[in-house]
């Protein structure tokens, strides 16, 4: 009787352990099932590269190069505001701050990443948008500049954590060898510690845009939404993310409109798909 | 020469003001929506259904939804997750499966949220026709969920010495006898940190729930799993962008209530985490 | 080969063991026998652990363990063994001083409750009369709800006895029981294993070879794995036949 239990739980935990595969198999699967059908009305050059998006003009014009530039113009954007502070404040906690002061700051940046983003973007829309269009003296200020911005604010608690997990991690005989050597503590950190924690911080870097790639709701409220080809990033955009929030429900199941956003749905899971990939290869470089 | 240690100095300001840079918007952020926030709050607004356009009342419904998604995500997700854990921790063996695992682990954690929205449309909504329900919600935030609860989980059952296994099975227990009452109980806290920042992650995410569940305006209760519900963030989302003219009051009511729940939640998984470190037996 | 005691408990015939591409035990070959204490010393590394791991199957817990030849507990394949009765039958007492971290009372009952249910009283009075066998009942019994971990180093190890002794094994196999012991804690863990030979086979790996001398009925060499010589404790300390015994024991005793 208990062989047998026990037996039954064994297989549970297998069943389970192998869940993450089945789930992210079933995402892709319908993802692509959905998706798919938009290629019937649209191929698939046309579909990555058109330059207009109106799905519900007639026949709809289901071009996504302006969502992809909107996309990448604000990434690049929160990349240029995050990276260096990011990496920076890393350092700081894993390096240079006192043992207490780094307790609380892990526990500031651990709370900042809990902040919902649908939190983040209403802070934005009262206080960030306002300052932005006062101080650029335009129109209106949802535009890509204050859309990077908050999203900076989103991959910083990744960038963080996992770089200062990577310099944590490397060997403290690197450090002890190049004190010895009298080098300072800013030598050893610039000439040792960095360039030795490289292929962790780059892997925090991805990750970090790739959180940014997939945000949704702030991006959506500050970013203004227009689907245009962006010339500048004082201008509203919309990024892909953003498209399928704020259309989906308005769609008809069923319709090409429908199949189009699935499809947008595809670009964004093989984009994380990519990055996490490429992020965990330079993660566990050393492992091999 | 350049004297290296005022390098140094120049150096670690640049550090530290880097720092300030996250750290202070984020103080900024709290201040502010608790300071705005806090005036509204009342029995009223947490118990009474919004009215008028959700210009004035509560937000009764919306927290009990939240509740509901959060509830019935946990229950799909920490079985799951924790079983998926004890897989990886006590079974699995260094080969190439595993490392699929560990891969399709990171990228359940990496998928955009707004794509785990559309999954549960196409999946629980449409295929198998849950409709935009709670249950369509709650099975979608849970797949969301379940790669923070099979990390955390994981590497709590890992943080359990190997020799207590070892002398568990050497007195002839099994190896299910050995996770079940000494690998097991070993690790509840960070299980239980985990599930707890999961159930924040859960409450705070609206993409996910914007097309499978979450009900613009309904100023009624859900009677099942098979009903529309209010949420917490989406109602934040849909007073702030869809609605013209709210209070800032209440909008500012809204995201604190949401922002006190989410990091309630984180403090208290910061809390067991911090005190069980310190109170390790071994 | 010299026989004490009433028949074989152990017969390993052909021994060999590989962790990956190391080979840990080579072509090994023992007799162990009812009611006898077995010491089995040799230097770091010489596969002395691994041999005694072997016997109740604990060295399959790590990943690329190979194993060929012959291990036989009573004329039985251990691997047709059952492998928690196996478990049962061989007891092992680890290198440190391992309590679970349950309390003093659980560290004991918990082996007996892994393999049948027992009334409360029925516990109680078996969790008594293996602490009573281990020497330890007196100082414990007013505290036996108390964390294990409270006990002094001696004690844990006396408890980590006793907890083998609770699930009535056979065989006790010991991995360097006083490693972590003070010379009067480690007298008092080898008085115990004296008179538990009275009713158990026991293996005993050590580093301290004055305490083979001490305990051991018969004494086995280990080295690279290899068994180099397996004789009465007298002959092996006296009249070593193999060269490389006597440098040990001398190199030790110099």
């Amino acid at each position: 009787m208990r062989k047998l239990k026990e037996l039954v739980i064994e297989k549970l935990i297998l069943i389970c352990g192998l869940a993450s595969i089945f789930f992210v198999a079933l995402i892709f699967l319908f993802l692509l099932k959905e998706g798919f059908a938009v290629f019937k009305a649209v191929n698939p050059f046309n579909f990555l590269f058109g330059k207009s998006w109106y799905p519900i003009s007639d026949p709809p014009q289901l071009g996504i190069l302006p969502l992809i530039l909107g996309s990448l113009l604000v990434t690049l954007g929160a990349a240029v505001i995050s990276i260096p502070i990011g990496v920076a404040c890393a350092v700081y906690i894993a390096e240079v701050a006192p043992a207490k002061t780094k307790e609380a700051l892990k526990a500031g940046i651990e709370l900042l990443a809990a902040i919902p983003s649908v939190v983040l973007g209403f802070i934005g829309m009262v206080t960030l948008v306002p300052l932005v269009k006062s101080v650029f003296h335009i129109p209106t200020g949802l535009t890509a500049l204050s859309g990077s911005i908050m999203l900076a604010f989103m991959a910083m608690p990744t960038i963080v954590s996992i770089a200062e997990d990577a310099l944590y991690s490397v060997p403290k005989s690197y450090k002890e060898g190049a004190f010895a050597l009298g080098a300072t503590h800013w030598q050893t950190i610039r000439r040792v510690m960095l360039p030795a924690a490289s292929s962790g911080i780059l892997a925090a870097v991805m990750l970090g845009l790739g959180r940014v790639i997939g945000e949704t709701m702030a991006v959506m409220m500050i970013t203004g939404n227009a689907a245009v080809i962006p010339r500048s990033i004082l201008q509203p955009v919309r990024t892909l993310t953003a498209t399928i929030a704020a259309e989906m429900g308005e769609a008809v199941v069923g319709s090409e409109h429908y199949f189009a956003l699935f499809a947008v749905g595809i670009v964004l899971f093989i984009i994380s798909f990519a990055v996490n990939v490429t992020a965990d290869l330079f993660l566990h470089k050393k492992e091999r | 020469m350049r004297n290296p240690y005022r390098a140094q100095r120049i150096a670690f300001f640049f550090l530290f003001l880097a720092t300030l840079l996250i750290v202070v918007p984020v103080g900024l952020i709290v201040v502010i929506i608790v300071q705005k926030g806090l005036p509204a709050i009342s029995w009223q607004f947490l118990s009474d259904i919004p009215r008028h356009g959700m210009r004035v009342g509560g937000i009764f419904p919306a927290i009990v939804g939240t509740i509901y998604l959060v509830t019935g995500a946990i229950i799909f997700a920490l079985p799951i997750g924790l079983l998926a854990a004890i897989y990886l921790s006590e079974y699995s063996k260094d080969n190439f499966l595993t490392r699929i695992i560990r891969l399709a682990i990171v990228n359940l954690a990496g998928v955009p949220s707004v794509v785990y929205g559309l999954f549960g449309l196409a999946l629980f909504v449409v295929f198998l026709k849950f409709g935009a329900s709670i249950l369509s919600g709650s099975l979608t935030l849970g797949i969301m969920i379940l790669p923070i609860i099979i990390t955390t989980s994981r590497e709590a059952l890992e943080s359990v010495p190997q020799s207590f296994r070892e002398v568990s099975l050497s007195l002839g227990a099994s190896k299910w006898q050995t996770i079940r009452h000494i690998v097991l109980p070993n690790a509840i806290p960070g299980i239980l940190t985990g599930t707890i920042l999961g159930i924040g992650r859960a409450a705070g995410e609206t993409a996910p729930i914007l097309f499978t569940v979450a009900a613009f305006y309904l100023p009624q209760l859900p009677d099942s799993i098979f009903d529309q519900a209010m949420a917490l963030p989406y109602h934040l989302y849909v007073i702030s962008t869809q609605v013209p003219n709210v209070d800032e009051k209440i909008r500012y009511g809204t995201a604190l209530v949401l922002l006190a729940l989410v990091l309630f939640m984180n403090l208290v998984a910061i809390i067991i985490r911090y005190k069980f470190r310190k109170r390790k037996k071994w | 080969m010299v026989t004490i005691g009433v028949g074989v408990k152990f017969e390993i015939h052909d021994l060999n063991i590989w962790f990956g591409s190391a080979h840990a035990i080579r072509h090994v070959n023992i007799e162990i026998q009812t009611n006898e204490i077995l010491s089995v010393i040799g230097p770091a590394n010489s596969g002395k652990t691994t041999f005694l791991r072997t016997l109740n199957r604990l060295n399959e817990l790590y990943a690329n363990y190979n194993i060929t030849g012959e291990v036989e507990l009573e004329r039985e394949d251990i691997r047709s063994i059952e492998i928690g009765e196996l478990r049962r039958k061989v007891g092992m007492v680890f290198a440190l001083p391992l309590p679970l971290p349950l309390s003093i009372f659980d560290n004991v009952a918990y082996g007996i409750k892994m393999h049948d249910r027992r009334g409360k009283k029925e516990l109680e009075e078996k969790v008594e009369e293996t602490l009573r066998q281990a020497y330890l009942w007196e100082e414990v019994k007013d505290r036996l709800s108390e964390s294990a971990f409270k006990l002094s180093g001696g004690q844990q190890q006396r408890l980590c006895i006793a907890r083998t002794l609770a699930v009535g094994p056979e065989v006790i196999l010991f991995d360097e029981p006083c490693s972590g012991l003070d010379p009067i804690s480690t007298a008092k863990v080898e008085d115990a294993m004296v008179k538990l030979k009275e009713k158990f086979t026991i293996v005993l790996v050590t580093n301290n070879v004055k305490q083979a001398a001490r305990v051991g009925d018969k004494t086995a060499f280990f080295l690279n794995g290899e068994l180099v010589e397996l004789d009465k404790t007298d002959r092996i300390f006296t009249a070593p036949q193999d060269k490389r015994t006597d440098g040990y024991i001398r190199g030790k005793f110099g």
